[in-house]
């Protein structure tokens, strides 16, 4: 049964990265508009001409100087011993790509930025009528002599709604950050 | 698994802060896996579920390699978009980098191939000028403006979501490998805090690099793919198999470089490193640089942004000045791991560590101030190495190329002689050596500041412009005395002799040498970095030397010497102990201590039991047949018997304080009316690893290490006398080498 369960989210999870592939890929070829290619073509000083650079949006097999150079800067009989020197290159981009990951960047900055200021200026006005603490000093001493002299607590009354669970989780995972803040921060046991 | 429920702890996992038990994880999994081959003869869908299951190992390498290789493309375009972002912004997409903005410019001079109409400054933005002095105020102060808010940002980012986000990353994972677990290291918050970060701080100008942090992101990756699949989530011991893995894919995106990463991976990071993780990470890294070379980053399909192709030869004579960059090298990794641990160590115990976020916005303004006005900093550091390491063409307009040209010469590009400097190499030449002190010198400050933090990149940014100095030296002095006897031989007039950028390549992997005491996989890294294998005897020739300055002054490497600072108890297969104490010398308890604390298998009650673990603090106490007689039956741990007593007093009829404890096979003979007993041999370990008292410590550091274990117990003729833990061995080496024994936390 276990088993099954993990086979269903093994697929799950790889469904939704192939989904994430697939948008991915096609972002990254489809597009080779006129602004993703190019060919680059690096001539050195020839004579009393200076050095050029010249780019020109063509494809692979037209990346060489005959058709990029323009216009050819030496008469014709020259034309060879110039391109001997021009050194050609062909380059490519994704001009979708880079424009997806980095909205998505700035999303998930913004995202970010926007809890943390939930966090620390909202949240605190939420919690106070709750009367929520939690005792946080040395709680790993007192946790196994706890553990061995507590009652057995009701297990049945576990909170059930959606809600009520992220709540938990969310508490759970404050509380660890906390537990990291101070182990990092301030005992400075770690990371230092 | 379901994100939201609390994890109910069971038997099998274990508590922050502890180490592992090698020995039983291995043996759950071979278990396991008998279990399943013997069921997939029953039927066809059993034999498809074993099928599955041993697929899975390359399942979740697969899924590595996709992330890994993923994140580092986005790590890497948006480094590049947001480091630019400090000096100007482009118009016609705001999303452009410099390079992207221009990349149809049509200007064809060569001087203005950097300009285009859509790209402009800040001050062109703000007060429409481009030069003059008020321009050039406009944009310093707009440039310190844009870092200090990049690392304001990634601090806080680092403070209130993940704290242990910052700092390497390698050191910490070392440790984890070696059996240690700390909890949440590997999370998902921790692994997109670091992302997020890791793009902030390093777009902010701090001399700082992310390769390690990579590593670092590259294993949260592996430990939330091996999560999915209980034959790795539920066994310590095989997760670190996938971690291993996921540490070389880290490496391998960070690079370019797979194969380098494999042996990184094996010689840096792992502890226990199974031949067969060998090939598995080998497929990992390989996915893993495929997905970023589809990703493209850098716009012509190669992973890394200082690759070089050149493939000149270079002549036995100039190993003198390779073995002289290698010394340069050793020397500034011995003086950078002192400095900088002595400056982690001030910050761990004085005021100084009371302000993170100050130190962190405090370091970026002094590193944006004075980095700016110098063109070698002022660009990113790998930009700069970039520069560094390739050879200047006939049609190149940095200072750093400004040789005389000779107007008659129509070499092809590929092939230029040995020219004379011109007064741009001069100024250029000054102008990296400063830079080059002002690294240095601030490298010390930024490394282990509460941001992620790696220093691969400012090493190899050290070493590349001590080479390139030298590189230039040397090329001026055979143009200039060719007729030299060492020159002569080799070195025309008129030939292409001396390559710079050789010498700054042989420089990085020196510095990055001496600092980190790689050996294999640092010269397999760089000759994968430059795509050529003629120059692997210079990189061994530097990195040796370096290792051996280096090894001279101290043995440990920047990751070793950040453990001993932090106390984590990580017991190295590099040191060799060499001194001839025993093992008497090393248990407790010693002479004068309270005796040691054990369980005897039928005469204890729960209540004795409970006392006992209530008053001590042992993670296990040893069974002995009684008091009088003390011999040995058993190891119990801590955790384990807690949870036996409390799913005892809620489960079973009957168990009750006065309850007898019995960890035998059959209950003792009891008198009627007495309550139930307990029965408690299913937690009970009976094979403890156990030594005699006058076997010698080196024999015991050897087992510790090659075995993983955590306790070992002392006996003399059958009779239990003491216990030697982990803890003790280190502290113990710790004594031996003299340093503080103390100073070994985290039970």
């Amino acid at each position: 049964m276990i088993f099954s369960q993990h086979i269903w989210k093994s697929m799950q999870l790889l469904s939704l990265m192939a989904v994430v592939w697939c948008v991915l890929t096609p972002l990254a070829q489809a597009s080779k508009s006129s602004e993703d290619i190019r060919c680059k073509c690096i001539c050195p000083p020839y004579r009393n001409i200076i050095g050029h650079i010249y780019n020109r949006n063509v494809s692979q097999k037209d990346c060489n100087c005959l058709h990029v150079v323009e216009p050819m800067p030496v008469p014709g009989r020259d034309v060879e011993a110039y391109c001997l020197l021009c050194e050609c290159k062909y380059e490519e981009r994704s001009t979708t790509t880079i424009k997806v990951i980095i909205i998505i960047y700035l999303s998930v900055v913004g995202a970010l930025l926007l809890y943390m200021a939930f966090l620390m200026l909202v949240d605190p006005l939420i919690r106070k009528p709750d009367a929520y603490t939690q005792p946080l000093h040395n709680e790993e001493e007192n946790e196994d002599a706890r553990s061995l002299a507590a009652v057995p607590t009701p297990s049945g009354a576990r909170a059930n709604t959606v809600l009520e669970r992220v709540e938990g989780a969310q508490q759970r995972w404050k509380r660890q950050v906390q537990e990291q803040r101070k182990t990092v921060f301030d005992r400075h046991k770690m990371l230092s | 698994m379901d994100f939201l429920d609390e994890p109910f702890p069971d038997v099998g996992t274990y508590e922050d802060f502890h180490t592992i038990d090698w020995l039983r994880e291995k043996s759950r999994d071979t278990d396991r896996h008998r279990k399943i081959t013997s069921k997939s003869k029953e039927s066809i869908w059993e034999f498809i579920k074993s099928l599955l299951d041993a697929w899975s190992g390359w399942v979740v390498m697969l899924k590595i390699g996709l992330l890994a290789g993923t994140l580092a493309g986005v790590i890497d375009l948006a480094v590049d978009w947001m480091t630019d972002l400090k000096e100007g912004v482009c118009l016609s997409a705001f999303w452009y980098s410099h390079e992207q903005c221009c990349w149809t410019s049509n200007e064809t001079t060569f001087e203005d191939r950097g300009k285009c109409p859509q790209w402009q400054k800040w001050s062109e933005l703000l007060v429409n000028q481009s030069e003059g002095a008020s321009a050039y105020i406009l944009n310093y102060f707009l440039y310190i403006m844009w870092a200090l808010c990049f690392a304001f940002l990634a601090v806080s980012l680092v403070r209130v979501f993940a704290p242990y986000a910052c700092g390497s990353g390698i050191p910490e994972i070392k440790t984890i490998l070696s059996g240690f677990i700390i909890r949440g290291y590997l999370g998902k918050w921790t692994l997109l805090i670091k992302t997020v970060t890791l793009v902030l701080v390093v777009s902010s100008g701090l001399s700082l690099g992310k390769e390690g942090p990579l590593v670092h992101v590259a294993c949260c990756c592996g430990n939330f793919f091996s999560s999915l699949f209980s034959k790795y989530s539920k066994n310590e011991g095989k997760r670190r198999e996938v971690l291993s893995a996921a540490a070389a894919a880290g490496v391998s995106v960070a690079f370019g470089a797979p194969i380098g990463g494999v042996l990184f991976s094996l010689e840096e990071v792992s502890y226990y490193f199974p031949l067969k993780t060998l090939w598995r990470s080998f497929f990992a890294a390989l996915v893993a640089a495929f997905t970023l070379r589809s990703i493209n980053p850098f716009g012509n399909s190669r992973l890394v942004l200082f690759y070089v192709e050149y493939h000149t030869p270079w002549y036995m004579a100039e190993l003198f000045p390779f073995i002289l960059l290698g010394v340069f090298g050793g020397l500034w990794g011995t003086l950078f791991i002192r400095c900088n641990i002595a400056w982690c160590r001030r910050r761990k115990t004085t005021k100084l560590g009371k302000y993170p976020v100050l130190e962190v916005i405090v370091v970026t303004a002094i590193t944006a101030i004075i980095a700016y006005p110098n063109p070698y900093t002022r660009r990113s550091t790998s930009e700069l190495i970039s520069e560094l390491f390739n050879d200047c063409g006939a049609l190149e307009s940095s200072q750093l190329c400004d040789y005389i040209n000779d107007p008659n010469m129509t070499r092809p590009v590929d092939d230029i002689p040995d020219r004379p400097a011109g007064p741009g190499v001069y100024t250029a030449m000054w102008q990296l050596a400063l830079a080059l002190i002002f690294k240095i010198i601030i490298t010390i400050f930024t490394f282990g500041m509460k941001i992620p933090s790696g220093l691969f990149i400012p090493s190899m940014a050290v070493g590349a412009m001590a080479g390139r100095m030298v590189g230039i030296g040397v090329e001026q002095v055979a143009y200039h005395h060719h007729d030299w006897i060492i020159f002569r031989n080799w070195c025309r007039p008129g030939a292409d002799c001396v390559t710079p950028g050789l010498y700054a390549m042989v420089g990085a992997a020196a510095c990055l040498g001496g600092v980190t005491r790689m050996t294999v996989s640092l010269v397999v890294i760089m000759f994968e970095l430059t795509g050529g294998l003629e120059y692997i005897v210079p990189l061994m020739a530097a990195a040796v030397t370096s290792k051996w300055v280096a090894d001279a002054f101290g043995k440990e490497g920047i990751y070793e010497a950040h453990i001993h600072l932090n106390g984590y108890p990580f017991l190295d297969v590099k040191d060799e102990f060499t001194h001839r104490t025993l093992a008497t010398d090393v248990m407790r308890p010693r002479r004068g201590e309270p005796a040691l604390s054990v369980l005897t298998q039928d005469s204890m009650t729960v209540e004795d039991v409970e006392t006992l673990i209530k008053e001590t603090d042992y993670n296990g106490f040893p069974v002995v047949v009684s008091k009088d007689s003390e011999r040995l039956i058993g190891f119990a741990q801590r955790r384990e018997l807690i949870l036996a007593i409390k799913n005892a007093r809620q489960r079973q009829d009957g168990v009750v304080s006065n309850s007898i404890v019995h960890f035998t096979e059959d209950p003792p003979e009891l008198p009627p009316n007495s309550p139930h007993p307990l029965k408690l041999r299913r937690i009970l370990n009976l094979s403890p690893f156990t030594v005699t008292d006058h076997t010698p410590m080196e024999t015991v550091v050897d087992i510790f290490r090659k075995l993983g274990l955590r306790q070992c117990l002392v006996t003399r003729s059958g009779r239990l006398l003491g216990i030697i833990t982990k803890k003790d061995v280190l502290r113990h080496m710790a004594q031996m080498a003299n340093q503080d024994p103390e100073s070994i936390m985290f039970n």
